[in-house]
C-alpha cells in the first residue's frame, strides 16, 4: 500500500469534482478512486494492484443515495444501499427474488453489511494473476504484458466473452440480476445526472482489458432502476463451498409465464464470463413457447454455444448448461 | 450434534472449561506480535517472483526514497549466519535452503530482501518499490515435470529407516482370489494457521529474546543460537499463546536468525509480520503424494497380500518425506506385505510436518482401497475391516498395547445409522441431491518424548507449574493444570501454569500428538516428588509407599472436602514439619525405551520421540472410525457433507471437552482435506497461485452443519504414566477416504484424486 490523500465527500458535486480532477486515465487507473464499502478497493491497494493518490470517501452521500424504493411498476435502488439491506427487504424478496438471492448468495454476512450496490457492480476480477503483482504478465494491470492465466491455473476463469488478451472472470452475482432485468443506471457526473442501460456499463476485454467499464473518472453510479416486477425469477449459483465463495457458474433467470406460455424470458450468466453476461439468443428460444425439459436443454446449449474452455475451466461449459437448465425449471415451477 | 461438554466416562478426566478461555474470548491473550517492544523497527519481506535462477540486480533507489526506511538487507549486506542443519540430521531447521546467503533462488517466494523501516507501512511501501532483475531458469514444478529426479527414500532420509515388508507379497498376490490395484493422489496443502508467521527479536546486551509462534521453543532457541554462533543460554523464545500450528511451527525457518541478526546490527528490536501469501513459501507445507495400492484377498475377505508404494515431492537439497507405509503396512492382519517410498525432487521449498503428516495421505490410499475391495467382495466395508482386525501388527509381530478399532466402528456406525444405508450405489437420494454414506478407519501412533517440569506448592494450596510446553490451541494449559490439581489434591483454580517460554524446564516439540502424554507424565512425576517430600517430613519414620496418598491428605483426585476447604487438611502439618512455606521440585521424565542421550537432547532442543511402531516389544496407536454423509447435486454436481460422525479411543481422556474440540476440528479438517484444500501450482513457473484465504478454500460454518464426536472409554497401562494416547492428529485421518467412499456410494463413480471438485463428479 502506498500513501494516499483521504478526502471525505460533502455532497455529490464535491465528490465528482474531486474524482474528475484526477484526469483522463481509464477509470481503473484513475489517480483518485471513490471509497464506499471498501471491500474491493482496500484489498487491491494492500496488494499494490491499485495505487490511487487520492481516495474520495463517498459514504457521506448515503443519506441521499441509499434508499430502497419499490414502486408499483418499478424499483429504484440507491447505489450506496448495503447489499445486506437490499437482500433482506420484503418487497424485493417478493417481487424480485433474483435480486434478493443474488445478493444473499454473495460474499459473507460481514462483507454484505459493508459492501454497497454500486461498489459491488464495480468489483474487479478475482483472477489470481491480476491480484498478485509479482506476476508481470497481466494485460489488465500492465497493458501489453501478456496474460499469465491464459495457460496457467485457470479453473476459475471465463469461457464467454474472452479475448486473446484476457480471460478474467467478472466475479459478482448482483450484476447478473441487473442485466437480466434490463436495469438502468443513474450516473452522476460533473454536468449532472445521465441514464444508461446497465448492459452498457461493462466492457468485454477485447484488446484493452484494462478498460473495464464505460464509466469515466468523475462519474459515480448513484442509483439502479428496474422497470416492472419479476416475481418469477431465480438466481442459482454453483460453487465449491456452501457460503462465502464465488460462482463457478450461476444463472439469473426471470420469466413472464401466462397460461403456460412463456411471454418474456431473461437469462444472465455469472462465473463463466468476462462481464455480466446476457444470453439473448438463448432467451429468444423460450419466447412464446410452452416449457419442457427438451426446450430447457436447447436453451442451455444455446447459452453456451460460443463458449471456449481452456485447460482447467472447460468443465464450466457443461456445468453452465446444467445450471441454466435447472434454473429454468426452478423458475417455471416456482410458486408465486 | 453431541454436547459441547461431554459427560466423562470411565478413565476420563473432568470436562473443565479451558484454562485460557477468558483471556482468549476477551482478546487479552498476547500472541507474539502483540508483545510490546521498546521502539521497534519494522521488517517487511521481499520474496522471489521466480522459482529457480538468481537475482542479477536490485534497484533500490525508489525504495530507499520512502520516508522512514532504515535499511534494505539483501544477500549483498545480510548478517553473516552459520549453517543450519536439517532437524532430521541433528539440526533444527526445516530446510537447508538458506536465503540471503547468495543471489541464488531455489524456490518460489524465497526471501531475497528485508526492508527495515520506522513503521510497518513504510516498510511495506518500500518493499513494493523494490525492483529486481532476475535470470530465471526453467523450474521443475511437481510430479511429471521435466527435470525432476526420483529415488527411494531409504538411504537418503536418515529418519526413513525401512520399507516395511514381510512374507512373499508377489506370490500371494498372484494367487489371490480377489485382487485390486489402484492409484491415488493427494495435493499440496498449506497449514494456514490464523496467526501469521511473525517474529520479533530484541537484544539486551548479549541476550536475545525472540517472540515467535513456535511449536518447539527449545528447538528454536538452540537453532537460532547455532546460526548466530552464540551460547544457547543467551537466547530465550517466548510465546505463551500460539495461534495454531498444525506442524508449520515445529521446525526452525530461516526468517528467525535473519531478523535476530538485523536486530543485533541495528541495536534495536525488530518486528516482522509477514503477509498471508508469504506464509505459503517461507515455511513448510504438506507435499503432494502419489500411491499405488495392491490388495489380494480370499473370497471371505481375508487379506493375504498388501503392497503400498508411495511417492512424495521434496525440494532439491532436502530429502523430506513422511513415509506413511510404516502405518499402512501394520494396520490390518496380512501375512504378505511389501512397500516402497520414493522421493521426487523438484524446485520447491522443502515440505514439512502438517497435522498427521504420514497418515493423512497414506491412509487415504489404503482406506479407499479397502472400500474398493469391499465392493469387489460384495461385502460391508465395516465387516471387511472386522475380518482383518488384529491385535498383532504383521511386520514385526508385535502386539498392540490396546486397540479399540472395531469398538469405534460399532459405536460410530450405531450413532450414524449405518444399518439403514442401502448398500447399492446411487440408491439413495433427496430431491436434487444424491446421498452417499461412507466410512473409514483412522489411527495415529502414540508417541512420547522426554520432558522436564518444575512444580511449586504453597502452604495454602496455591500451585505453580512451569514447563516449556506449547498452547497451540489444543488445551495444553488446561490438561497440565488438571494433572497437577489431581495429583496434588488441590483445587483446580489454585493451579497456575506457565508454558511457552524456553527459560522454563524443557518439553518436547508440540508435534506428533505427544504433548499431553509427555508433559502430563512429567508433571505427574514432579508432583509425586512433592508429595514424597511432604510425606517424609510429616512421617519421617515411615517408608515411602503409596500410603503417601492417604497420609498426607493428598489424594489422586480432588476430594469434596479438599475442594471446599481450599486445601487438604494435613498439608499444614507437613509444611510445619518441613519448616518452610513453599515446596518446589524439578524433575526430568523420559518414556520407557527412550535413547540414552534423551535428557541431553531434550535440553539441546532435539526431539527424541518414542512410541508408535518404534517401541521395543509392543506397538501403540490410537484408533477411530469415521462415517460421513455426502450429498451430490445431480444438476450442479456440488458436493456437500452434512454429517460427520467419528468415534475415537485414545487411552485416558484428560478432558472430554478439549478432546472433543480437537477431534471435531480434525473431522472438519479431514472433510476439508477431501473437498476443498489444495495449493494450486503453476506448472510453468513452479509458483503457488492461490496463496491466500480467498482462493485456498477452507470450510465455513455452513459447510459443517453436523459434526458428532464420540469418545470411547479405553485404559492402556503400557504407554506412559498418564495413560494418554495423543489424539490431536487422530480425527483428520481417514476422513478423506470416507468422503470418497461416500461419493462412490452416492454416484457409483470412484474418485482417487484429491481434492474432489464438482468437475470430477459424474452422475
Amino acid at each position: 500500500m502506498r500513501p494516499f490523500l483521504y478526502q471525505k465527500a460533502t455532497d455529490p458535486g464535491m465528490a465528482v469534482q474531486a474524482l474528475g480532477a484526477a484526469g483522463n486515465n481509464p477509470l481503473t487507473r484513475a489517480t483518485a478512486q471513490p471509497l464506499a464499502g471498501g471491500t474491493t478497493l482496500i484489498d487491491l491497494m494492500k496488494l499494490d494492484v491499485m495505487r490511487p493518490a487520492a481516495i474520495v470517501d463517498i459514504n457521506p452521500l448515503a443519506q441521499g443515495w441509499s434508499a430502497i424504493e419499490p414502486r408499483d411498476d418499478s424499483l429504484r435502488l440507491g447505489a450506496l444501499a448495503k447489499m445486506s439491506d437490499v437482500a433482506a427487504h420484503d418487497g424485493i424478496q417478493r417481487n424480485y427474488p433474483v435480486i434478493a438471492n443474488s445478493l444473499k448468495l454473495a460474499a459473507s454476512a460481514q462483507l454484505r453489511n459493508m459492501a454497497t450496490l454500486g461498489g459491488n457492480v464495480m468489483q474487479r476480477t478475482r483472477c489470481s494473476y491480476f491480484r498478485d503483482v509479482s506476476y508481470e504478465n497481466c494485460n489488465k494491470r500492465n497493458p501489453g504484458s501478456g496474460c499469465a492465466a491464459m495457460d496457467g491455473v485457470n479453473r476459475m476463469h471465463a469461457v464467454l466473452g474472452t479475448s486473446d488478451h484476457c480471460i478474467a472472470t467478472y466475479p459478482g452475482d448482483f450484476a447478473q440480476a441487473l442485466i437480466a432485468l434490463d436495469a438502468m443506471l443513474e450516473i452522476t457526473g460533473a454536468s449532472g445526472t445521465r441514464n444508461m442501460p446497465f448492459a452498457e456499463l461493462h466492457k468485454a476485454p477485447g484488446n484493452t482489458p484494462d478498460i473495464e467499464t464505460t464509466l469515466r473518472p468523475g462519474e459515480l453510479i448513484s442509483a439502479f432502476v428496474i422497470r416492472g416486477r419479476w416475481p418469477r425469477s431465480v438466481y442459482l449459483k454453483a460453487r465449491d463451498r456452501q457460503s462465502y465463495e464465488f460462482a463457478l457458474s450461476s444463472a439469473a433467470i426471470a420469466l413472464d409465464v401466462q397460461d403456460g406460455t412463456i411471454r418474456d424470458a431473461r437469462i444472465a450468466l455469472g462465473g463463466v464470463a468476462t462481464v455480466p453476461w446476457r444470453a439473448r439468443e438463448a432467451e429468444a428460444l423460450l419466447k412464446g413457447q410452452k416449457f419442457d425439459d427438451g426446450l430447457a436443454q436447447r436453451v442451455a446449449d444455446a447459452a453456451f454455444a460460443e463458449a471456449r474452455g481452456r485447460r482447467h475451466n472447460g468443465f464450466k461449459i457443461a456445468l453452465g448448461r446444467r445450471v441454466v437448465a435447472r434454473a429454468l425449471q426452478q423458475a417455471v415451477t416456482m410458486e408465486i | 450434534m453431541t454436547a459441547a461438554v461431554p459427560e466423562p466416562k470411565a478413565n476420563m478426566g473432568q470436562s473443565v472449561p479451558r484454562y485460557d478461555a477468558v483471556v482468549k474470548v476477551t482478546g487479552r491473550a498476547t500472541y507474539a506480535s502483540d508483545m510490546p517492544l521498546a521502539d521497534p523497527a519494522y521488517a517487511f519481506l521481499v520474496t522471489s517472483a521466480i522459482a529457480k535462477g538468481r537475482v542479477d540486480r536490485f534497484d533500490l533507489d525508489d525504495a530507499r526514497g520512502v520516508r522512514g526506511v532504515i535499511d534494505i538487507v539483501t544477500h549483498e549486506n545480510a548478517p553473516k549466519l552459520k549453517e543450519s542443519k536439517l532437524f532430521s540430521n541433528g539440526g533444527y531447521a526445516g530446510t537447508t535452503i538458506e536465503p540471503l546467503k547468495s543471489a541464488d533462488i531455489a524456490h518460489d517466494g524465497q526471501i531475497i530482501a528485508v526492508v527495515i523501516a520506522e513503521t510497518y507501512e513504510s516498510a511495506r511501501e518500500a518493499a513494493n518499490r523494490v525492483k529486481i532483475s532476475y535470470t530465471a531458469t526453467a523450474p521443475s514444478a511437481t510430479f511429471d515435470s521435466p527435470g525432476t529426479t526420483t529415488a527411494a527414500a531409504k538411504g537418503q532420509n536418515a529418519q526413513f529407516k525401512e520399507d516395511p515388508k514381510v512374507g512373499d507379497f508377489a506370490k500371494a498376490f498372484d494367487e489371490a482370489e480377489v485382487k485390486l490395484t489402484a492409484s491415488y493422489d493427494t495435493p499440496t496443502q498449506h497449514h494456514n494457521p490464523m496467526e501469521l508467521f511473525s517474529t520479533s527479536c530484541a537484544w539486551m546486551g548479549d541476550n536475545l529474546v525472540i517472540y515467535e509462534p513456535s511449536q518447539y521453543v527449545y528447538g528454536l532457541k538452540n537453532g537460532v543460537a547455532e546460526q548466530l554462533g552464540i551460547d544457547a543460554d543467551k537466547v530465550r523464545v517466548v510465546n505463551p499463546y500460539v495461534g495454531g500450528g498444525f506442524g508449520s511451527r515445529g521446525s526452525m525457518t530461516p526468517r528467525t536468525a535473519i531478523i535476530a541478526g538485523i536486530a543485533k546490527r541495528l541495536n534495536r528490536p525488530v518486528k516482522l509480520v509477514p503477509t498471508r501469501d508469504q506464509g505459503f513459501t517461507i515455511t513448510t507445507h504438506r507435499a503432494e503424494t502419489r500411491h499405488e495400492i495392491k490388495l489380494g484377498a480370499r473370497r471371505d475377505g481375508k487379506l493375504i497380500a498388501l503392497r503400498h508404494e508411495g511417492a512424495e515431492v521434496s525440494s532439491r537439497p532436502d530429502a523430506y518425506c513422511v513415509g506413511g507405509t510404516k502405518t499402512t503396512t501394520r494396520l490390518y492382519a496380512c501375512p504378505n506385505v511389501d512397500s516402497l517410498v520414493s522421493i521426487v525432487r523438484a524446485d520447491r521449498n522443502t515440505p514439512g510436518f502438517m497435522r498427521s503428516p504420514p497418515e493423512v495421505p497414506y491412509l487415504f490410499a489404503l482406506e479407499s482401497a479397502l472400500d474398493e475391495l469391499a465392493v469387489k467382495l460384495n461385502m460391508d466395508p465395516v465387516e471387511l475391516r472386522r475380518i482383518n482386525d488384529t491385535t498383532v501388527e504383521p511386520i514385526g509381530g508385535k502386539p498392540y498395547t490396546s486397540r479399540s478399532l472395531m469398538a469405534c466402528f460399532d459405536e460410530a456406525a450405531k450413532a450414524f445409522g449405518w444399518a439403514q444405508r442401502s448398500p447399492a450405489p446411487k440408491s439413495m437420494s433427496d430431491g436434487d441431491w444424491l446421498i452417499g454414506h461412507g466410512c473409514a478407519a483412522t489411527c495415529y501412533p502414540t508417541q512420547m518424548g522426554p520432558s522436564a517440569a518444575r512444580v511449586r506448592l504453597q502452604r495454602d494450596g496455591r500451585t505453580r507449574v512451569e514447563i516449556a510446553g506449547h498452547e497451540i490451541g489444543t488445551g495444553a494449559y488446561t490438561v497440565i493444570a488438571q494433572t497437577a490439581a489431581e495429583r496434588l489434591g488441590v483445587p483446580l483454580e489454585k493451579v497456575a501454569v506457565f508454558i511457552g517460554d524456553s527459560d522454563l524446564p524443557p518439553a518436547p516439540v508440540a508435534g506428533g500428538s505427544n504433548s499431553t502424554a509427555s508433559t502430563c507424565s512429567a508433571v505427574m512425576m514432579v508432583c509425586d516428588q512433592i508429595r514424597q517430600r511432604l510425606f517424609k517430613a510429616a512421617m519421617p519414620g515411615d517408608s515411602l509407599t503409596d500410603k503417601a496418598k492417604e497420609t498426607v491428605g493428598i489424594s489422586p483426585a480432588p476430594s469434596t472436602q479438599a475442594a471446599k476447604s481450599g486445601r487438604p487438611p494435613d498439608l499444614d502439618k507437613a509444611f510445619d514439619a518441613l519448616g518452610v512455606s513453599i515446596v518446589e521440585e524439578y524433575g526430568e521424565w523420559k518414556p520407557e525405551g527412550a535413547p540414552p542421550d534423551s535428557f541431553r537432547a531434550m535440553h539441546n532442543g532435539q526431539v527424541r520421540l518414542v512410541g508408535g511402531h518404534t517401541m521395543k516389544d509392543q506397538i501403540a496407536y490410537a484408533f477411530g472410525a469415521e462415517f460421513v454423509e455426502v450429498r451430490v447435486n445431480r444438476f450442479t454436481h456440488e458436493i456437500r457433507c452434512p454429517r460427520l460422525v467419528g468415534a475415537f479411543s485414545a487411552g485416558r481422556i484428560m478432558n472430554p471437552r478439549t478432546a472433543r474440540s480437537q477431534l471435531m476440528g480434525g473431522l472438519i479438517w479431514g472433510m476439508s482435506s477431501a473437498l476443498l484444500e489444495a495449493t494450486e501450482i503453476d506448472e510453468r513457473t513452479a509458483r503457488y497461485v492461490n496463496d491466500n484465504f480467498a482462493d485456498y478454500l477452507v470450510p465455513v460454518n455452513a459447510d459443517v452443519p453436523g459434526v458428532e464426536v464420540i469418545l470411547l472409554s479405553e485404559q492402556d497401562d503400557h504407554i506412559n504414566p498418564a495413560g494418554v494416547k495423543g489424539l490431536g492428529e487422530l480425527a483428520n485421518v481417514g476422513t478423506n477416504a470416507a468422503i470418497c467412499n461416500a461419493i462412490y456410494h452416492a454416484t457409483g463413480k470412484r474418485i482417487r484424486k484429491l481434492p474432489v471438485r464438482l468437475e470430477n463428479i459424474e452422475v
